[in-house]
């Protein structure tokens, strides 16, 4: 059940190669993030996957039968689009239903599977109602709820949260995670929002434009970074990146320092710059920081940091915590 | 902001215009019932007074008067079931990404920028003419006798020639509803295991319901008055084989030239109207809702 491989899969609109060529291999039961900036592909190889775009080369294997060339419908997968794409003039019973209805239950036992997936996601109340009535994260759960009984190989989740406001982001990422653990069914969750990545993932595949930067678990993306993008990309605030006579002296083309790897002080150290914005959240506090040659850094520290807008600071990297980069951007061992 | 005062200015400043349509619908209405009720023919003027309600009753006694009605009723059926079934066909033609396709929509469209009379001739005269036409030619070179169209079935021709200057109409407000249509839905629905047909039958088809709705009423209204493409083609004929409600009036306005019974067959026709529009409303109104 839900073992995906992609073997070299490539897919060009014209001469625009979209993906070059992706490996990947998706282990039964995984959560795997797709994360990258907007237009990396991570849509497009998620549609690849569910067959909503044919492969121009390459094979998609789902438990171990080749896929490549099978209509969406046949491969056993549920997506759960960013729109969540509910039928508008069914009712929630019936969106949920109409999977089992296209695949030919009978109308009793689509039923009683409908309610039964709707106990699950607490829509029980709300069956009768159309989508046009529901809140935002109640179509979500109908759109979850339509995939969960298909009761497929894999879910796809198209940047499902994004159109959901802050707070009910934060549930919903928690109902997913939640879901997938008891579920445990593999899910492939595309996403550009790094904090989603990696809070839900177990696997996180990073993508650049096409092609993939770095396949791991969160806390490997977070402590060993392949290469400077993926060192950007992930963690939030974002990497601070050197160049310059300090990236040289340890014999990096760039060296690279996260903003909680950064020592405030007021008095010595071995960059001086001027606070420029100091975002006091309480438990935290983000300083950007002009410093002298090297622009702005970001440093996190403390809800105890009393620094203002012009204080000068020291700042000066822990010992071990600094990212070393060579020429091609790769990570420096 | 509905406050007391600011809803009475707005009462009294759209009061004009309210009057104003009032006017323009009442006036008419009221001489339309006012001469229906009155002697009133052109050919002898000095015969005049009331009428009672022998103008109706000589439209309900006359022998053309339910085959009228029926004709009226089945040339906008008919009219309406071909724009709606072609029209959505066309629709999901040409919504596909095809080369060329600006042009190809405005060719679609254009037999509606023809007018009435004009299309009537045209298919009269270059269509179905019995031997000028391409029609008849077309038969002839299959070695068939040509088909008398206006003779043999004048009803269906007009209903014809009606279809195809209603279908492009039909096909534009069709054609903007599908384009509406959200592709992630039929994405899902595609996941979720429906064939075309069902995506069509599921998808498609329940998100055009109100713009076919919309094609509906209007169609109708302007489809119960057809006179030009009857005048133009049949004059009614053969016999009364293609006379309809608005055409009856039309001959006793002008050719009997009785202006009593022309009101009162405009009146029935109005009442005819509002009888369709209740049905219509009845049936198809929810469809207009949210």
């Amino acid at each position: 059940m839900g073992k995906i491989v992609l073997k070299q899969v490539r897919k060009s609109f014209g001469d625009v190669h979209v993906i070059p060529s992706v490996d990947l291999t998706i282990e039964n039961g995984e959560f795997v993030v797709f994360v990258g900036p907007s237009g990396c592909g991570k849509s497009t190889l998620l549609r690849l996957i569910a067959g909503l775009e044919d492969t121009s080369s390459g094979t998609i294997e789902i438990d171990g039968k080749d896929a490549t060339m099978l209509p969406p419908a046949k491969r056993g997968l549920a997506m759960v689009f960013q729109s969540y794409a509910l039928y508008p003039h069914m009712t929630v019973r019936k969106n949920i239903m109409f999977p089992l209805k296209m695949a030919g239950m009978d109308p009793e036992a689509a039923t009683k599977k409908a309610d039964a997936a709707a106990k699950v996601l607490n829509l029980t109340n709300y069956m009768e109602r159309k989508p046009g009535q529901l809140s935002g994260g109640q179509r979500q759960r109908v759109a979850i709820g339509r995939a969960i009984v298909r009761e497929p190989a894999a879910f796809l989740f198209d940047e499902p949260l994004s159109n959901l406001d802050a707070a009910l982001r934060g549930n919903m990422r928690l109902e997913i995670t939640e879901l997938h653990q008891t579920l445990k069914t593999t899910m492939i969750y595309v996403t550009h929002d790094q904090v989603e990545a990696m809070t839900m993932a177990d696997k996180i595949v990073v993508l650049q434009a096409g092609n993939i930067e770095q396949v791991g678990s969160p806390l490997e993306l977070y402590n060993h970074p392949a290469n400077a993008f993926v060192a950007g990309f992930i963690g939030s605030p974002r990497m601070n990146l050197l160049e310059g006579a300090d990236a040289a002296a340890v014999g990096a083309k760039t060296i690279g320092v996260r903003p909680e790897h950064l020592e405030i002080s007021t008095t010595a150290g071995q960059w001086k710059g001027t606070v420029a914005v100091a975002e006091l959240l309480g438990s935290d506090t983000f300083l950007h920081v002009n410093v002298e040659g090297h622009g702005t850094m970001t440093v996190r520290g403390g809800g105890d940091v009393n620094l203002r807008h012009g204080d000068t600071v020291y700042l000066t990297p822990q010992a071990g915590k600094t990212h070393r980069f060579g020429q091609d951007g790769k990570a420096l061992v | 902001m509905a406050t007391q005062s600011s809803r009475a200015t707005a009462r009294l400043m759209l009061a004009p215009s309210v009057i104003m349509l009032f006017v323009w619908m009442i006036v008419p209405l009221a001489m339309t019932i006012w001469f229906s009720f009155r002697i009133y023919r052109l050919l002898s003027p000095d015969r005049t007074g009331w009428a009672g309600i022998r103008n109706y009753t000589w439209f309900f006694n006359s022998p053309d008067f339910w085959l009228g009605i029926s004709n009226t009723l089945l040339l906008v059926g008919g009219v309406l079931a071909i724009t709606i079934i072609f029209g959505v066909l066309i629709a999901l033609l040409i919504d596909q990404p095809v080369w060329g396709q600006g042009p190809l929509r405005i060719l679609v469209i254009s037999p509606f920028f023809v007018m009435p009379p004009v299309a009537a001739s045209i298919w009269k005269n270059l269509f179905m003419h019995p031997q000028n036409g391409l029609l008849a030619s077309a038969a002839q070179g299959l070695g068939m006798e040509p088909i008398l169209f206006l003779q043999s079935y004048p009803l269906g021709s007009i209903i014809f020639i009606t279809s195809w200057e209603w279908l492009p109409f039909a096909t534009l407000i069709l054609l903007t509803a599908l384009q509406s249509l959200s592709s992630e839905q039929l994405e899902a629905a595609e996941m979720d295991g429906a064939s075309a047909l069902s995506r069509f039958r599921f998808i498609t088809l329940p998100h055009m319901t109100r713009a076919i709705t919309v094609v509906i009423l209007i169609q109708t209204i302007f489809l119960l008055s057809i006179f030009g493409e009857i005048f133009t083609t049949t004059q009614g004929g053969p016999g009364s084989a293609s006379t309809t409600l608005p055409y009856m009036i039309y001959k006793q306005a002008l050719i009997a030239k009785d202006i009593g019974r022309a009101a009162a067959g405009g009146i029935i026709a109005v009442i005819l109207a509002n009888i369709v529009a209740v049905f219509l409303m009845r049936s198809m109104g929810k469809h207009l809702d949210t």
